[in-house]
């Protein structure tokens, strides 16, 4: 909406500016040339190191420690396999996809539904309870972590992929609550009121029509949900330390701990490239959905 | 479980418009509340909250390791903190991050921010540079890559011997770099560390004030180039006092993270950096309750810590009043 609109003001302004400064004067192209310059630079920082892990992880460790630039003599999977493998990564990664997938499902169900009651039903406590969620979201996990220890350990999940999951979803259920409850807040009354007299219940009016209506919400939700809940480190490396339960962060962590010893760079890049390519080429293809997304973020 | 049930009565009674069938305590209406408000109140009550009001209360014991038994003792666990040199040097070090790693992410990310929206040229219409789109893909890659592992890249691009860093220096000549200990050192560890933060936030504040930039309509730049602004000028004067909210959101959240820079010092330099140069206090506290096992104390920790990022936010907030009110008053 907001880009129709400045692409018609834009169009607008050009018409006007052709007639005042018909030509580029030369200390104009320079300012371009120098702003090309910075963001290309940049986008060499950014990507130089990727590159350079990338193709490191084709490496032997010892082509690895002898040159940072030499290309690999040999094409092959030797690394991947053993970072797979050898190094536990394999098993990390399903962990994961376990656990995150869990969570994420989890979270969106149980945040919508608590986001949705808290934006149109109107009860005693019901600000309270939004500025607890507040509360949630501003002090830092730091705080909690050690009584959360303890607390999993008495419900007996400590050390279990399920006391993760329910970790996991408790704390992504504020920021979810908070992002949720602008969108089932804008929903007209009138559908609700529709969906009673046609006599569909609570449950039904909110499955069958409310949240199909929150779709767009629901999915810039679930994006940032997905990449905050992947890339958690600090809850799996203190609540969960059983090495055949890692997730991939901790496993990548303790394997590089490990490489420091047993110097198995080669296997590390490996490690480094399974974990950052199905993410990044998820990105690369829906890139324009996901900026749109931390645009909506803003715009709130 | 049983508080949402009559929470529903006073909702119903202000809207009489729908007093008919929203009145009624029918099965479907109670179970309703029950699982969709109950549920998720509950996980987010034990698991969020219950931890942190209990934390109030373990950082008052000197509650040791896994026994059962411990000594309420006050204050005590505060004074010993505020004695305590490691732990003096890591707020030291938290506050430092929590200062340079928003103010240089956020300089960098609205001047790009501005290059790829309206830096295209003093001529023609409002728009960014050509190819901006591509500058906005990649300087967002970082993002998506989880930190533990930009960590771990970056520990290598920095490594002495067989590191990319120092590769590139050698290449071009810079001799003295050939085995350079980039977090080895205690002058350049911090910087080192913190280009890594930075490095991984531009891209996604980038993309942040891209979207609000794009909400301020183009007649306020065009009106700003007929006065002779330049674009850095531009940056300043129009740029930062219009996008002013997303500015303070994304100080906010910058600062948080910089806080808890545990993940990023863990794989960077995992042990604090020479001489604890860039030990940082979740690191601290980490190491207290799980290494050494004394609970209490580091609960204590992370007191100090959620007292921080309070400050932290309530002085961002307070600059924002200050410097809008300034503003508002000299422009408008």
């Amino acid at each position: 909406m907001t880009a129709d609109a400045s692409t018609v003001s834009r169009a607008g302004v050009q018409g006007a500016a052709t007639q005042t400064t018909p030509k580029a004067n030369p200390g104009d192209r320079r300012a371009t040339a120098v702003s090309h310059v910075i963001l290309v630079i940049w986008s060499i920082v950014v990507l130089l190191p990727l590159l350079w892990a990338f193709v490191s992880s084709f490496k032997t460790t010892n082509e690895i420690l002898s040159s940072p630039f030499t290309l690999p003599k040999s094409f092959s999977f030797a690394n991947y396999i053993s970072a797979w493998d050898t190094a536990g990564i394999g098993t990390s990664f399903f962990n994961t996809i376990v656990v995150v997938g869990c969570s994420l499902v989890l979270v969106m169900v149980l945040g919508a539904m608590c986001s949705y009651v808290l934006a149109r039903f109107q009860f005693f406590g019901n600000r309270a309870i939004y500025y607890l969620m507040l509360a949630g979201l501003t002090f830092p996990v730091f705080l909690a972590i050690v009584p959360l220890f303890f607390i999993l350990r008495g419900l007996g999940l400590l050390n279990t992929l399920q006391g993760l999951i329910t970790v996991y979803v408790s704390f992504a259920l504020p920021f979810t609550v908070f992002f949720l409850f602008a969108f089932f807040k804008s929903l007209p009354e009138e559908i609700y009121e529709a969906a009673q007299m046609d006599g569909a219940g609570e449950w039904r009016t909110f499955f069958q029509v409310m949240l199909p209506m929150a779709r767009p919400g629901m999915a810039s939700v679930a994006i940032f949900n997905f990449l905050g809940l992947w890339n958690q480190f600090l809850l799996p490396v203190a609540l969960n330390t059983d090495p055949a339960k890692y997730v991939l962060s901790q496993g990548m962590a303790s394997f590089a701990s490990q490489a420091g010893y047993s110097v198995d760079y080669g296997a590390l890049f490996a490690a480094v490239v399974i974990t950052v390519l199905p993410v990044l080429i998820v990105y690369i293809i829906f890139q324009r959905q996901l900026q749109g997304s931390v645009a909506q973020g803003t715009s709130r | 479980m049983t508080a949402p049930v009559p929470a529903v009565a006073p909702g119903v009674g202000r809207k009489p418009k729908a007093r008919g069938p929203r009145g009624r305590l029918t099965f479907d209406r109670v179970s309703f509340m029950v699982v969709f408000l109950g549920l998720p109140l509950a996980l987010f009550l034990v698991f969020v909250i219950s931890p942190f009001v209990q934390a109030l209360y373990y950082a008052m014991t000197d509650w040791s390791g896994f026994s059962p038994n411990f000594n309420f003792i006050g204050f005590s666990n505060y004074t010993k903190l505020a004695q305590d040199d490691i732990f003096r040097r890591s707020v030291l070090n938290s506050v430092l991050l929590a200062i340079v790693v928003p103010f240089a992410t956020i300089v960098i990310a609205l001047l790009f921010a501005s290059l790829v929206t309206v830096a295209g040229g003093a001529s023609g219409g409002i728009r960014g540079l050509r190819g901006s789109s591509f500058y906005r893909v990649v300087s967002f890659f970082p993002y998506t890559v989880p930190a533990i592992v930009i960590g771990i890249i970056w520990a290598q691009v920095y490594d002495p011997q067989a590191g990319l860093l120092n590769g590139i220096l050698t290449a071009v000549g810079l001799e003295k770099f050939k085995s350079f200990a980039w977090l080895g050192e205690v002058a350049t560890a911090m910087p080192a560390s913190m280009f890594v933060m930075v490095w991984a936030f531009v891209g996604f504040y980038t993309v942040l004030f891209v979207a609000a930039i794009k909400g301020v309509p183009a007649e306020i730049y065009e009106a700003a180039r007929l006065d002779g602004a330049g674009r850095l000028r531009t940056i300043w004067s129009v740029t930062l006092p219009l996008i002013r909210d997303n500015v303070q959101t994304a100080w906010i959240y910058l600062g948080i993270a910089a806080l808890d820079a545990f993940v990023w010092m863990q794989a960077l330099n995992p042990f604090g950096g020479p001489n604890n140069s860039t030990l940082v206090m979740p690191q601290e506290l980490f190491n207290t309750a799980f290494a050494k096992g004394q609970f209490g104390y580091a609960t204590a920790m992370g007191v100090v810590l959620a007292l921080i990022t309070l400050l932290f936010a309530a002085c961002v907030f307070l600059v924002n009043r200050l410097t809008g009110g300034r503003d508002e008053g000299g422009r408008l």
